[in-house]
């Protein structure tokens, strides 16, 4: 009951993301998520949004490190690199800010490198 | 973004006017090892993809940006067409 409500009020404020899309587990995916760098993508002909862009696979993991859903593809803002833990956003505005360019065709953007994250139940 | 392969295209005569011109082709993502992964889904071309090839697609609203100020009705778009990709884990 309580759940429900949660999601009903993500759905409603959620803006302009849509529908919160569903992992594979069944869990729902947030907005903002820690992911692990896992590889590189090479595309010359593409989007001119893209130019210059740097392309990374990122498979999004829980707080203990265990992957989470499936694997995407996000661009790169802050210099990540490959087995890195970072920070991605999964929403198209957010990602085409962290590019810096407006009306980009992003849906997913890495805005961060984490150092280090502190559970505290 | 997500990975996927051109498998197939789609072909409509009756269809939203600000969808005219537009490719559509049928899209399998794949997982990063290069294995199908998930359903298929049909997504507009913005960079003159083909069937074979390995492509990026953007998926929700932003997928109608590249025919701007055009306002495509779509939810899936190919933004880049793959050359190559390499996962270390």
């Amino acid at each position: 009951m309580w759940e429900s409500s949660i999601i009903g009020t993500w759905s409603v404020d959620g803006g302009s993301a849509g529908p919160p899309c569903r992992t594979e587990d069944g869990g729902l995916e947030t907005e903002l998520q820690l992911a692990r760098v896992i590889g590189t993508v090479v595309a010359t002909q593409k989007h001119k949004a893209f130019t210059g862009a740097k392309l990374l696979l990122v498979q999004p993991v829980g707080l203990d490190d265990a992957p989470r859903g499936t694997a995407l593809l996000a661009v790169d803002s802050v210099g990540a690199g490959v087995h890195e833990k970072v920070l991605i956003v999964m929403e198209g505005r957010a990602a085409g800010e962290a590019l810096g360019r407006k009306g980009a065709p992003v849906d997913a953007a890495i805005i961060g490198i984490v150092d280090s994250v502190d559970v505290q139940e | 973004m997500q990975i996927a392969r051109v498998i197939g295209d789609v072909v409509t005569t009756m269809k939203d006017e600000n969808l005219s011109g537009i490719k559509l082709l049928v899209l399998q993502p794949l997982d990063p090892d290069g294995n199908a992964a998930g359903r298929t889904l049909v997504a507009v071309d913005a960079v003159g993809a083909g069937v074979g090839e390995t492509v990026f697609f953007v998926r929700g609203k932003e997928a109608s940006f590249p025919f701007h100020p055009t306002e495509v009705p779509t939810d899936a778009g190919i933004v880049g067409i793959v050359d190559h990709w390499h996962v270390e884990r």
